[in-house]
């Protein structure tokens, strides 16, 4: 082999190892290299360089199910004059239902059973059911007039996720990690952890698609973390082989790989030897990551009874923590049970007692490390609820629809502004009357603020050129410090 | 700086095929290779194909229309003076205000584009019809130097072009080598130790092509081509929204296998997938067949509006007709005309009018009684269950001739009865709750209301057994009552069970209940689905504020009570799906059984017989005759025939098929593709910018097929021989396999894919041909081994034999190959392999009712086609290696190489149990020495001999793994519990654990995972 062929061909695995492992540095290589064609630049993947980003990472707080605002953020103080009022009409316009209340005969309004406080400095409004984050209301930019257009929790979580109601594009994640790669070689850029409720209510499914890579390559997709022995799917040794045996077992496997590199020459082969040894690195990781016997009693304490619970939401914060300190650049929660048809008061109750604590721990836990001037925090559902009871109201019971017109959603830390609240609903938090907020526009503004125009993050697939934010989307200024 | 120009030039040369063009200056630019991918890119996304946003009136995809002045008066070209046209000026503007392609596109022109712009308008600017809708025509074979290489028509291009660059093709590889790559591309499947010493000793010249042969006739090559069609037509075994329920369309997967294996044209493959129920006389197999289009996504979740699932679903159809057979992006004009290329809004809805005629609804059939699937569906029962079905339905059907016949009561009857009826009054008594169970269900006994107050933690059924007392001597009918504790509660009932308290339940004690007429809470037909003791049919309970719902059952044999003690009876409740708390109530009767009648008919016989209207009279004498005691046995008898036919027909297999409705659906182009924005009225026609539909071919479906396969399309064959190409190179010579549009990438060998496409049409869509063509080319058989990283990295050009990682189900399917525990079963219903524990758990809906659970003995060993396939959570080592979710079409995989496929092979259960049965192999087959049974386990897994470097690698593994096993024991056995399959116990263990890490090491090679 001459000499131009030798640089060629380790150009190839450096391209390969960069790829697979780092970020920024080797994605600005690679558009150094190939600009002239953005179809190759499509094809190769990765070329994003950001620009003055206000954040490193982020903490998705992903409350599936669809919280209801009015229990929560979005205080509706004269609502309480309406009880059992049909709501008007006016109100209402021609929106469309779900199957699930269309038929009903009444829409009476349902107002909060819940008190609402002022907190902070700033004197944001808050539920008594959210104690703990109502700390942190100086933290906190909570926007009341986000909108969706799907009414269903799956397409809507999809759009949330996806930018798309329909499965088949890549999640927030997964265009993040294909855009900016990783900051740390030991750990996935995208981690995904998942609780239950630990109360009696609707659980909603998931979808691997929510966090899924769509048409990116699958090493773009979210990597989920499991409570239990293998964090990682596949993570751990079999019984019998212990970390000694596998590492010597992977030192004949390089060498192995090693004799098929000599006799093929495909890079493949050196990407696959980087791969394996990738995975050992991981083995030794992921475990210590996990494993939170390291952490103070403290810390328990702090993120409330269900902590030390492996797969509770609160366990599942300490662990978000842990990640964001060792680089990940989007770690994703899902926190399931928020549907409350019915027995709305119970159930949120329920919901709250597994995510107020640890939200607010995680908030609190960020800041002392100074981690939470460069992570970004989302708080959030797929859509609101109706002002309207579901089924039977009482005076202490009722339940509430789904309800994509307005919803609230909050953000903290990295780049936006603290103690504010954007945008506004009506007297019956049924439409917007200010600033409203599409997903598309949230999901522009956090590529932003990770220093990502969203008009560039692009992926050229079936002959377009597709983006998470697709033709729409627009950078929400009014959130930004 | 001075290493990276050298690198620049290195990905020039091998950057893309038409670049080595690019030298040779005196062969004229033309438009499709070198001009439309820049205009198609860059321009016309505001200067295309949609008029609706049409920039300046200036369209650049049609010459007449780029030659014509703009609403500026400017002409964009003018042919032969790139000075006078504005399109040069435009690009090559300095002003930001009037470049083009605009800044804010965020697209840019090198310099090489523009310099071909502006060589091809002094060129005359000459436009070709977009070459994938051009004709195909007969091709000629290119001349080449190296003629002696030459083996089939196919190496006659793949030489020219190789030529054209100055390079020489790779020598053919090894014997072993080629006969792996063979297997692995026609059958999924390494070679087994026969194969290759069969081919090894076959001595012919014709070997290698009686090889191919051998390879062809196997039932597994039906099996690997069925791999990519499944992902083509995005089959799976759940129907993907929300709770993602099972579906079952098993029979459709296996035709396509069958289809394959008895090399069904591809025409016909074609006209039997879309259309097959509608060609005369429809076999079940062609009806089967059209399961392809029912295979997308279903929704089932509550309070979806119908119309919006219909419009996905018909739009599905359409894009994955135009990715499959037209190779065309038709998604883009879904909600407006196509960006890039020549297709409308309405080509779009003149494609939907196919596919809009079916008997389906947009909401799926959740909570469907006896059927999993949704409507259209055939049933295939089995001889066995035909045979049994025919003799139920024939009792049924004389037990009703008998209903139908039996006499009316005669008037005296009727007024003794009358007289009885309004003479006594039934009585219902409520009875005393004594305890309740209802398991991890909160469950407690209410004296002030008498009823048992049960509330549901979450979806799961649960069963609640109920104690209670009465004073009364006789009890005939009973009344279990729902209502609401407080707060709104609701639940599904499924089932009751009556018996005396203490008794164990079985057949004797158990007390037979048929359901009662007691007024109208729950209509009798509802009642008896509790009655059925399955779990699949139920009545819905949600019993509001002061007004309870109830359920009225008789017993056939009245209880009596001759002791002091008051009369204890259990009555047992399944439920599911509960939300909040509920109050369960039981009341009991001793009337007569004829007298529980419903609040009306007792309203009809209270008024005065004279007076009754027709309509009343009518509705009694009904009502006693179906009460009288011949009647009520009939009756009894219907129920009950109805109940095992049902029993029977819930086992009966069924798959998704295409219907047409008799009279068909209107379709509407949908403004911006809303299902509530109908616009104009379309009717079924193909797009506009392809041949026509030929006026003798019916405008439905049938006709639809006929005309994809028919001579004049241009597209079909050539898509399709892409695709087969690709299947076996890794890559089409249309790179973009599922694009043949302005944006996918050109042909790297236009020629050839020409020429293929013909042959292709001309041996009567002869796919195993064409699979024997390409296999048999000295291109196929070149070696796969690099000789140089700088020409031809990405292969394009051939100059290597093809190498890239296997597909995800056949790395799984190798390993259980060559461990030889793979069950070579063909077909069936999906299995349920090795599956992490916790997966569903997390994500899927309720509680428990929806764990994987692993099946047992073969279904462990299956071939990975037959993996159950759920779309929320498709199985995870499948997705590690790069399959799709099968939500959507898909026909060309990306191919990642990442850490968690390593820990895959490493760890994943399913690999651990192979490598110890790999190691088992070469323990007790590869002879009595370390060398012997290395050489043994490298012949069955890469069918060839290992090297010295690589024996010397593994010899010193042996040593070193033996003497830790041998140190701790414990941890060998450990090693070899893994997995259900038995291994031979009279093997030392110690031996075995050092095999079956070898095993390991050997299934983790790079070499063993990618076709060399």
């Amino acid at each position: 082999m001459n000499t131009l062929d030798q640089l060629a061909l380790q150009l190839t695995r450096r391209q390969y190892l960069g790829r697979a492992a780092t970020g920024i540095g080797t994605a600005a290589l690679a558009s150094l290299l190939a600009p002239a064609s953005s179809r190759s630049q499509a094809a190769d993947g990765g070329a994003i360089k950001p620009v003055a980003p206000k954040a490193k990472r982020v903490i998705w707080l992903t409350q599936a199910g669809a919280p209801s605002q009015l229990d929560l953020f979005d205080y509706k103080p004269e609502l309480k004059h309406q009880f059992d009022k049909d709501l008007p009409e006016s109100v209402r316009g021609m929106q469309r239902l779900t199957g699930m209340t269309a038929g009903q005969k009444r829409f009476p309004v349902a107002p909060s059973s819940f008190k609402f406080h002022q907190h902070g400095d700033c004197g944001m409004w808050l539920s008594e059911l959210l104690p703990h984050i109502a700390k942190h209301a100086d933290e906190i930019c909570m926007i009341r007039s986000l909108h969706t257009e799907a009414i269903n929790h799956d397409p809507a979580m999809t759009l949330l996720q996806t930018g798309h109601q329909i499965g088949g594009r890549p999640s927030l994640g997964a265009w993040l990690s294909y855009g900016l790669g990783s900051e740390n070689a030991e750990l996935p850029a995208f981690v995904v952890m998942i609780s239950r409720p630990t109360g009696p209510t609707n659980a909603q499914p998931l979808h691997e698609r929510m966090w899924g890579s769509g048409f990116l390559p699958a090493k773009y997709q979210g990597v989920r973390f499991s409570p239990g022995k293998d964090p990682v799917l596949f993570l751990s040794n079999p019984p019998g082989i212990t970390a000694d045996r596998r590492r010597a077992m992977l030192d004949d496997l390089n060498a192995l790989n090693r004799i098929t590199l000599e006799a093929f020459q495909d890079p493949e082969t050196q990407a696959r030897i980087d791969q394996f040894e990738m995975a050992f690195r991981l083995q030794t990781s992921v475990p210590e990551l996990a494993n939170q016997s390291d952490e103070p009693a403290l810390t328990f304490d702090r993120y409330g009874p269900e902590s030390r619970k492996p797969g509770s939401f609160a366990a599942n914060c300490i662990l978000a923590r842990r990640l964001a300190e060792r680089g990940v650049r989007f770690i994703q929660l899902y926190h399931r049970g928020w549907d409350q048809h019915n027995n709305l008061p119970s159930g949120i109750r329920s919901q709250c007692y597994d995510t107020d604590q640890p939200t607010g721990a995680l908030l609190t836990d960020l800041k002392e490390r100074g981690l939470l001037d460069d992570t970004l925090i989302v708080w959030g559902g797929e859509f609101g609820r109706t002002a309207y009871s579901q089924g039977t109201l009482t005076a202490t019971n009722y339940g509430r629809d789904h309800h994509p017109r307005c919803y609230s959603l909050w953000l903290a830390g990295a780049g936006v502004k603290p103690g504010h609240i954007h945008g506004e609903t009506d007297d019956y938090s049924y439409n917007i009357v200010r600033d409203p907020v599409h997903i598309h526009d949230l999901n522009a503004t956090i590529l932003h603020l990770l220093g990502i125009d969203h008009t560039q993050l692009t992926y050229r697939f079936q002959g377009r050129d597709y983006r998470l934010t697709d033709v729409h989307g627009e950078i929400v200024r009014g959130v930004l410090a | 700086m001075k290493p990276l120009a050298l690198l620049v030039v290195v990905l020039t040369v091998g950057h893309t095929v038409a670049s080595a063009q690019e030298s040779s200056n005196s062969e004229p630019l033309r438009f499709n290779r070198d001009i439309r991918p820049i205009l198609s890119d860059n321009c016309f996304t505001c200067h295309g194909p949609d008029a609706s946003h049409r920039q300046a009136g200036l369209r650049l995809d049609v010459r007449e229309q780029a030659l014509k002045p703009a609403e500026s008066g400017d002409a964009a070209i003018v042919p032969g003076n790139p000075a006078a046209s504005s399109l040069i000026a435009r690009i090559e503007s300095k002003d930001e205000s009037t470049v083009m392609p605009p800044p804010k596109s965020h697209k840019r022109l090198s310099a090489l584009q523009k310099e071909r712009l502006k060589r091809w308008i002094a060129e005359g600017a000459k436009y070709e019809l977009h070459w994938a809708f051009a004709t195909v025509e007969p091709v000629a074979l290119p001349a080449v130097n190296l003629s002696d290489w030459v083996r089939t028509p196919i190496d006659r291009f793949i030489l020219a072009r190789l030529e054209q660059s100055q390079l020489t093709p790779s020598p053919e590889a090894d014997h072993a080598t080629l006969l792996r790559r063979l297997s692995l591309d026609l059958t999924g499947l390494p070679p087994t130790w026969q194969d290759i010493e069969q081919y090894m000793n076959d001595r012919s010249t014709d070997a290698y092509e009686r090889a191919v042969d051998r390879l062809l006739r196997s039932p597994h090559y039906g099996e690997r081509m069925a791999v990519d069609w499944l992902d083509a037509a995005r089959f799976a075994d759940t129907n993907g929204y929300q709770v993602d329920r099972d579906r079952e369309t098993s029979a459709w997967r296996d035709w396509v296998i069958r289809a394959f294996n008895d090399n069904m044209p591809f025409d016909q493959f074609t006209i039997e997938q879309l259309a097959g129920d509608l060609l005369p006389n429809a076999t079940l197999s062609q009806r089967i067949a059209t399961g392809f289009h029912r295979n997308h996504m279903m929704n089932e979740e509550g309070g979806i509006i119908p119309d919006e699932f219909l419009a996905e679903y018909t739009a599905d159809r359409v894009e994955t007709t135009a990715a499959v057979w037209l190779g065309q992006t038709f998604n883009c004009a879904r909600c407006h005309d196509h960006k890039f290329d020549p297709f409308t809004q309405r080509d779009f809805y003149g494609l939907k009018a196919f596919f809009h005629n079916v008997s389906e609804r947009g909401v799926g059939n959740y909570g469907a009684p006896i059927r999993i699937n949704n409507p259209p569906f055939i049933r295939l029962p089995t001889p066995e269950q035909e045979q049994k079905l025919a003799v139920l339905n024939q009792q049924l059907s004389g037990t009703k001739q008998q209903l139908a016949t039996s006499a009316v009561e005669p008037v005296e009857q009727l007024n003794e009865w009358s007289q009885r009826l309004l003479a006594t009054p039934v009585l219902w008594q409520t009875t005393t709750p004594l305890r309740v169970d209802a398991g991890k269900a909160k469950a407690s006994v209410e004296s002030e209301t008498s009823a048992a107050r049960v509330e549901f933690p979450d979806a799961a059924a649960y069963t609640i057994t109920l104690r209670v007392e009465t004073n009364l001597k006789r009890v005939s009918a009973l009344r279990i009552e729902c209502a609401e504790a407080g707060m709104s509660g609701s639940a599904r009932w499924q089932d009751v069970r009556l018996q005396l308290a203490g008794e164990k339940p079985s057949a004797k004690t158990v007390k037979k209940l048929r359901p009662a007429e007691s007024g109208e809470s729950i209509v009798m037909a509802e009642v008896a689905k509790t009655l059925d003791d399955n779990r699949v049919t139920f009545v819905n309970v949600s019993p509001k504020v002061d007004n309870p719902v109830w359920g009225a059952f008789e017993l056939i044999e009245p209880i009596a009570n001759d002791g002091d003690q008051p009369l204890q009876l259990e009555v047992v409740i399944s439920a599911a799906y509960g939300t909040g708390p509920l109050l369960w109530r039981v009341a009991v009767t001793d009337a007569a059984i004829d007298l529980l009648v419903p609040e009306a008919i007792r309203a009809i016989v209270q008024s005065e017989p004279e007076k009754r209207s027709a309509a009343d009279a009518k509705q009694l004498a009904e009502f006693r005759a179906n009460s009288n005691p011949l009647r009520r046995e009939l009756n009894d008898q219907i129920a009950d025939l109805t109940r095992q036919i049902e029993a029977i027909e819930r086992d009966v297999k069924t798959t998704l098929v295409m219907d047409e409705l008799p009279k068909q659906r209107d379709t509407f182009i949908l403004m911006r593709g809303a299902y509530d924005k109908p616009g104009e009225r379309v009717t079924a026609t193909t797009p506009a910018v392809l041949p026509a539909m030929s006026n003798d071919l019916p405008r439905n479906r049938l006709g639809l097929a006929r005309w994809l396969v028919g001579r004049e399309n241009p597209l079909t064959a050539r898509v399709t021989v892409n695709r087969l190409w690709q299947s076996v190179f890794g890559t089409g010579l249309v790179r973009t396999s599922e694009d043949f549009g302005s944006q996918g990438e050109t042909p790297s060998h236009p020629e050839l894919l020409d020429w293929l496409a013909h042959e292709f049409v001309q041996s009567g869509w002869n796919v195993k041909g064409m699979m024997k063509l390409i296999v048999l080319s000295a291109t196929y058989r070149q070696s796969s081994a690099r000789r140089s990283a700088a020409a031809d990295p990405e292969n394009r050009l051939l100059l290597h034999g093809p190498r890239f990682r296997l597909q995800a189900e056949f790395v799984r399917d190798q390993a259980l190959a060559v461990s030889g525990l793979l069950v070579p079963l063909i077909g069936g219903p999906s299995v349920r392999p090795y599956h992490p524990p916790g997966l569903y758990e997390q994500v899927v809906a309720g509680s428990g009712a929806n764990t994987y659970v692993p099946g047992k003995g073969d279904e462990l060993h299956r071939r990975s086609l037959y993996t159950y396939w759920k779309r929320s959570v498709p199985n995870p080592a499948m997705l590690a290696f790069d399959a799709p979710f099968r939500e959507t079409c898909t026909l060309r995989r990306p191919r990642t190489n990442t850490p968690l496929q390593a820990l895959n092979l490493m760890n994943d259960p399913t690999f651990v149990e192979a490598a110890r049965f790999l190691g088992q192999r070469m323990l007790r087959d590869g002879g009595d020495s370390t060398d012997t049974r290395i050489a043994h386990g490298f012949q069955i897994v890469l069918a060839r001999q290992p090297r010295p470097a690589e024996l010397a690698v593994l010899k010193r593994a042996v040593e070193r793994t033996r003497q830790e096993f041998a140190a701790d024991p414990n941890s060998a056995k450990q090693l070899l519990e893994v997995g259900e399959a038995r291994h031979d116990t009279k093997l030392d263990p110690i031996e075995l654990a050092t095999w079956a890490t070898i095993g390991s090491t050997m299934l983790c090679m790079d070499e063993l995972i990618t076709k060399n």
